[in-house]
Order: structure tokens, then C-alpha cells, then sequence
């Protein structure tokens, strides 16, 4: 699992291409605390990161190893955590503090059962909405959701190209099955990749203002020590970076936030179809229930029901311009969660009377399987 | 190399930040400014290369004002922002300015694990025994029976001694001054920025506003008064008994111990995993 990872075939457990991922995209910097199910991508980073000149660090709680890779990523350097859902919740007052401060991160949750200590360690998708509202005020972030090995390696690396373009957090929901499922996996060469840095100032220091928006709305970022002696804070600022309770900057201030994300909309949202051409039923999942979902979905057309499968990558912002031609195409969906049903929510907000919207949820630890979607999606 | 204190503010205050600042007159925060500032200078330090981290509360203003690497963190967190600071970029200072409650009630954890980890940080823990900007709640520090916004039947907790704590866990430089002992105050800055370690300095101060009011302790000039009488130094500490301590504190240099650096013990950590060979 450790030597040479790129350019030939392997079998590899999701938290493993998470690790390898990462360092593809140009994370030297990890911070964590163990957890379980994420802990084998804090001890695969413990030994690759050094030799690559990079640096692992266990911290004493969650908190702190939010707090750390946001200090990492303004000394200049690409950091990462990972964690579940205990963990996350811990860090959701720092990942604001990302959000407000515009510092890219990735955060990496490895979703066990919850509420609270819950189910170590069933599957579970139940920190959805967490990711997406978990910490207070309005603010921008980005959710992607992984569905396999592969996606582990791949969506890591455009999880820290996204979080390094819109310098905002980007949170990677992986779950217990995904996890630690092993596939055989060919990476992509390093050549192959795609790899974005942040924009870095070119004007000199007393004319650099830290927090003015490009046209994307995306302010370049200098790192500490770059001689560009700026301030960081979580308190709403002005383009200085300096806290202020003007109005109209505190309206700037939101303003630019949100729409540095919606101008970016069709950068960051991703989805991806399955014989969606002529659906007239389709099944809208994510994680590791899509893999099932496919199954069932062929299952189905073996059986002559024309059904398709719209799988979410980006889950926040809500894919909507991707989801509301399928509700408009079929006569309805159904929308199968390990949870109670935090994205048929979603689904359910952006339908306007299009389709029926079907919920199937499982709550009590156990995989949602291809058979139990078949038999809801002959019954649709 | 006698210089203007005029000469030092010009030098390090942010000529783009609008004053006044939010500190109350007479408040203990400005002259712990003037000291990190003094030791800064002494020192020499490239303003490019000093990172500047805060908490919350009234402390936690202070790098806004100052024409560093300024970080204003979360509530308890700087020391582990800091953290990450240090460990990304090793050939920064950086310092970190934190309040009784921020360092040793929110932050109590990651103050004693940073101690414990000993990276080559330098902590200034301003110890005015109550939460100021919230109003005068009791803190950690906040002596028994002593009367706050929420002990006014009397405090019934135990202080925190901030140096001790700092010196359990393990930090490699450990001092004490407060902020009528102001030129006590630059050397120990200005000691624990060239310590090769996690150096913590107390400096005990007043809110004579939040604190000193509810406690019939005076006005500002009072209570600094009360820091010449109620102190001593690290050298009459030693002649004097237990009983003849009580009610006092010590100042000056408490703890200085060479210790193995977190940021040296990993560049060996990366030798022994094959760094530069070429192998992932």
C-alpha cells in the first residue's frame, strides 16, 4: 500500500486513495486525530508525507487539527484533516472560520451512524446537511461525495483544485463502505493530472488588499512570510482584512462570499448520468448508494423498464441545473439515502411539481443493497 | 542604541489600520503592546518574518494593530493555528498573545499540548483574572471567593497558576512579570522569542474596568500598585518560606530547560522515511 502508488494497477482501500490523492494534488500538510472509520488515511499520510518533505501531525483533538491546517494553508502550504462524524462536528467552528477567512482546505468525513457517538462503525450518510450548514452563518462551502476507490483518488485531487480556486473549504463526504472497500485501482500518472494552485499577489505589498475580489470574486492570497504583511481574521472585514461594522462592507463582505461560489457554479458542480438518454424513472444517489443503485438500475432495463441513474458528485451547491431536466424527463424519481432523507430534501426543494419524488431510507446501519432499490424501482 | 518610543510605534504600528483601538484607558493590554514591541525591536527581528496569533477578547485585538503576519483566530485556538504556522513554515517567529480564559479555560487543551509538543513558539498569556470583553464573568484565574458578573455571591473555584501549569506540561521556558514590572516585561519577551522552544510568559494585568471594580481594587493606577507590593522576584522568593509566598507572586525567570524541538525532531523524522529519494 505504500511503495510507488502512480502508474501501475493496485488494490487499494478508499481511505488509502484518499491519502494518495491528496498528495497528488499537492497536500504537504496533515493534521488529525484518530477516528474511526477515517484513521488509516491519517497513518498511510504519518508515512508518506515526510518523504516528501511534507509534515504529519497528530493533534489533541479535532478542534486543533482544523485549527492546524488552516495555519498550515496561510504559511502557504496545501493541508488537509480527516475525520467522522464526532470529529467533523468538532471542527465546524474552524471550518467557519475557513469559510470567513477564505483559507482553502480540504476536510475529509468518513461517515459512520450518528447521532453523537453512534454507530462505530456502520455506514452512513447522515452528515449531509452537517457539511453543508454544520457551522453557523451563512457562508460558502463545497461538498463532493465519493462512490469509489477510484473517486477517492480523483475528487481528492479536484477537491483541493476547487478549494485552492474559490479559496474555500471543501468538505469530501466519504462513508464506511467506501472507506474501506479495496478495489483495483489504476492511478494516473503525475503528467496526468490537472493540479491548481492559488492565485498568489503580483502587485507589490502596499498595494496588495488581501480581501478585494478578482472578477471571479476570488481575492489572490499571499502566504505569511511572503512579505505582504496582511491580516487574518474571523470577524466580518473589510478588503484589508480589517474587522469593521460598516454596513455597506459587511454587505460587501457576504456578498462576495456567496457569489465567488455561484459565479463558480458550473466549475463546481458535478454529476454523473447512467442510461439517463430515454429514462422514464430514475434513481438520484451519491456515495457508495450509487454503486448499488447501478445495479438495480440494470437490473431494471434487463426487466424492460426504462430506468437511469443521475449520480451527485457535488452535492453543495445543489446541482440543480443538473437535476431539474431529469425531474422534468421522468414521471418520477427515487432518492435512496442512509440517512432520513437529507438530500431527497434537496431534490424535493428544486422540483416544482415536475415528478414524484420517492424517498427510500435506511437508518439502522445496514448497506442499502441493489435488490431492495430493484424492488422500489419496478414498484415506481 | 537608544531609540524613541515614538520611533518603535512608527516602526511597528499599521500605518493602514484607522485607530483608536478598542482597549479600555488604562487598560494592561497596551503596555504588554509596547513590550512585545520593545523586545521586537531589540531583538531585530524582520517584520516579514514575525507571524503575530490572537484568540478572542480584548488580547485577541492586538495583532490587528501591529504591522506583521497577523493572525486573529478562534476563541482558544491560536496555539493550534500556530501550530500550523510553525510547522508549515519553520523560519517564522511566531508569537501568541492570548487571555486567562482564551489560553487556560477554551484553550486549556491545546495550551498544555503545545507545551507538551514544544515547537519553538513564544506565548503571551495576559492574565487580568476575568472575561473583560463579555462583561466580567469569572475565569480560570479568577481568585475563590472573589466577586464577578457570575459570582456575586462569591467565586467558589480554585485559580489556575498559569506559569505552574505551563511548567507541568513541560514547556521549555516558563517566566512571569506583570504590567507594572514593564521593563521585567521586554526581557522576558524578548528572552522568550530567542528561546529555542515553547516558552510561555504570564503577565498578570489589570481590568480594573470588569475586575478591579467589582473587587474594590481601585482604578488602573491602583491595581499596578498593587503589583509592586504583591509580587516577588524568582531570587527573594528563594529566602522566603511557604507562609511568607501566601498571597503573592513570583516574577522573573521560573523555568528555562533545554529541550529536543518539534520542528528538528521531525526534519530527522523525515531522513528516517527516505526523504529526497525519490520514493513515495
Amino acid at each position: 500500500m505504500i511503495s510507488d502508488p502512480l502508474n501501475k494497477r493496485q488494490l487499494l482501500q478508499g481511505n488509502e486513495a484518499i491519502a494518495h490523492g491528496a498528495l497528488a494534488a499537492g497536500c504537504r500538510f496533515f493534521a488529525g486525530y484518530p477516528i474511526t472509520p477515517a484513521s488509516e488515511i491519517s497513518e498511510l499520510l504519518s508515512i508518506l508525507l515526510p518523504r516528501v518533505d511534507g509534515t504529519f501531525i497528530q493533534m489533541e483533538d479535532e478542534i486543533a487539527s482544523m485549527g492546524a491546517i488552516i495555519g498550515a494553508s496561510l504559511a502557504g502550504v496545501k493541508s488537509m484533516t480527516a475525520t467522522s462524524g464526532p470529529g467533523f462536528a468538532l471542527m465546524q467552528e474552524n471550518i467557519g472560520y475557513a469559510c470567513a477567512a477564505e483559507v482553502p482546505c480540504v476536510v475529509v468525513d468518513v461517515m459512520r451512524g450518528g447521532p453523537s457517538t453512534g454507530l462505530p462503525t456502520s455506514p452512513s450518510q447522515g452528515d449531509v446537511q452537517m457539511a453543508r450548514w454544520g457551522t453557523h452563518g451563512d457562508h460558502p462551502i463545497i461538498v463532493l461525495a465519493v462512490s469509489s476507490v477510484n473517486d477517492c483518488f480523483t475528487l481528492t485531487v479536484k477537491a483541493f483544485n476547487l478549494s485552492e480556486r474559490f479559496r474555500v473549504p471543501v468538505i469530501i463526504l466519504s462513508d464506511e463502505i467506501v472507506a474501506h472497500t479495496r478495489e483495483c485501482v489504476q492511478l494516473p500518472e503525475p503528467s496526468e493530472l490537472h493540479i491548481l494552485n492559488r492565485l498568489r499577489p503580483s502587485v507589490p505589498p502596499d498595494w496588495y488588499k488581501p480581501y478585494e475580489g478578482d472578477n471571479r470574486g476570488v481575492p489572490a492570497m499571499a502566504a505569511f512570510g511572503d512579505g505582504y504583511r496582511h491580516h487574518v481574521t474571523g470577524l466580518v472585514h473589510d478588503e484589508m482584512g480589517f474587522p469593521t461594522e460598516k454596513p455597506h462592507e459587511i454587505l460587501n463582505f457576504q456578498q462576495r462570499l456567496t457569489q465567488k461560489i455561484t459565479r463558480g457554479f458550473p466549475e463546481i458542480m458535478m454529476t454523473k448520468g447512467y442510461l439517463l438518454s430515454d429514462a422514464e424513472v430514475c434513481v438520484i444517489a451519491y456515495g457508495s448508494v450509487a454503486r448499488s443503485a447501478m445495479r438495480a438500475v440494470e437490473e431494471a432495463r434487463q426487466q424492460g423498464i426504462r430506468a437511469g441513474m443521475l449520480q451527485l458528485i457535488t452535492l453543495f451547491p445543489f446541482p440543480r441545473s443538473q437535476v431539474v431536466p431529469v425531474l422534468k424527463q421522468c414521471r418520477a424519481v427515487l432518492v435512496p439515502e442512509m440517512n432520513m432523507g437529507q438530500i431527497s430534501r434537496e431534490v424535493q426543494r428544486v422540483n416544482q411539481n415536475y415528478c414524484a419524488v420517492v424517498k427510500h431510507n435506511r437508518v439502522d446501519g445496514q448497506f442499502i443493497t441493489p435488490d431492495e432499490l430493484f424492488a422500489r424501482l419496478i414498484k415506481l | 542604541m537608544p531609540v524613541s518610543a515614538q520611533a518603535i510605534r512608527h516602526e511597528y504600528l499599521r500605518h493602514n489600520k484607522k485607530f483608536p483601538h478598542v482597549w479600555c484607558p488604562g487598560c494592561g493590554n497596551g503596555i504588554v503592546m509596547a513590550a512585545l514591541l520593545r523586545a521586537i525591536y531589540r531583538i531585530g527581528l524582520n517584520k516579514d518574518e514575525v507571524v503575530l496569533a490572537s484568540g478572542i477578547g480584548c488580547s485577541g485585538r492586538m495583532p490587528t494593530y501591529l504591522d506583521f503576519n497577523t493572525l486573529h483566530a478562534t476563541h482558544g485556538r491560536a496555539l493550534t493555528f500556530a501550530t500550523g504556522v510553525k510547522l508549515a513554515n519553520p523560519a517564522l517567529h511566531v508569537v501568541v498573545i492570548m487571555g486567562d480564559g482564551d489560553a487556560t479555560a477554551i484553550g486549556g487543551n491545546h495550551f498544555i499540548h503545545a507545551a507538551r509538543r514544544n515547537l519553538n513558539l513564544t506565548a503571551i498569556i495576559i492574565n487580568n483574572s476575568i472575561y473583560g470583553m463579555t462583561g466580567g464573568q469569572y475565569s480560570p484565574t479568577t481568585p475563590f471567593g472573589a466577586q464577578s458578573t457570575t459570582s456575586v455571591y462569591g467565586h467558589i473555584e480554585h485559580a489556575f497558576s498559569i506559569a505552574e501549569l505551563a511548567m507541568t506540561a513541560g514547556a521549555a521556558f516558563v517566566a512571569r512579570s506583570t504590567v507594572y514590572h514593564a521593563e521585567l516585561l521586554d526581557n522576558l519577551i524578548e528572552l522568550g522569542i530567542q528561546k529555542q522552544g515553547f516558552s510561555v510568559i504570564e503577565v498578570i494585568s489589570n481590568c480594573h474596568v470588569q475586575y478591579g471594580r467589582r473587587n474594590q481594587l481601585g482604578d488602573a493606577v491602583e491595581m499596578l500598585k498593587g503589583f509592586k507590593k504583591d509580587t516577588v522576584t524568582v531570587a527573594r522568593a528563594a529566602k522566603l518560606s511557604p507562609e511568607e509566598l501566601e498571597g503573592t507572586a513570583t516574577i522573573g525567570v521560573l523555568a528555562d530547560r533545554q529541550l529536543p524541538i518539534s520542528t528538528e525532531e521531525y526534519e530527522k523524522v523525515r531522513q528516517r522515511a527516505g526523504k529526497g529519494k525519490g520514493k513515495v
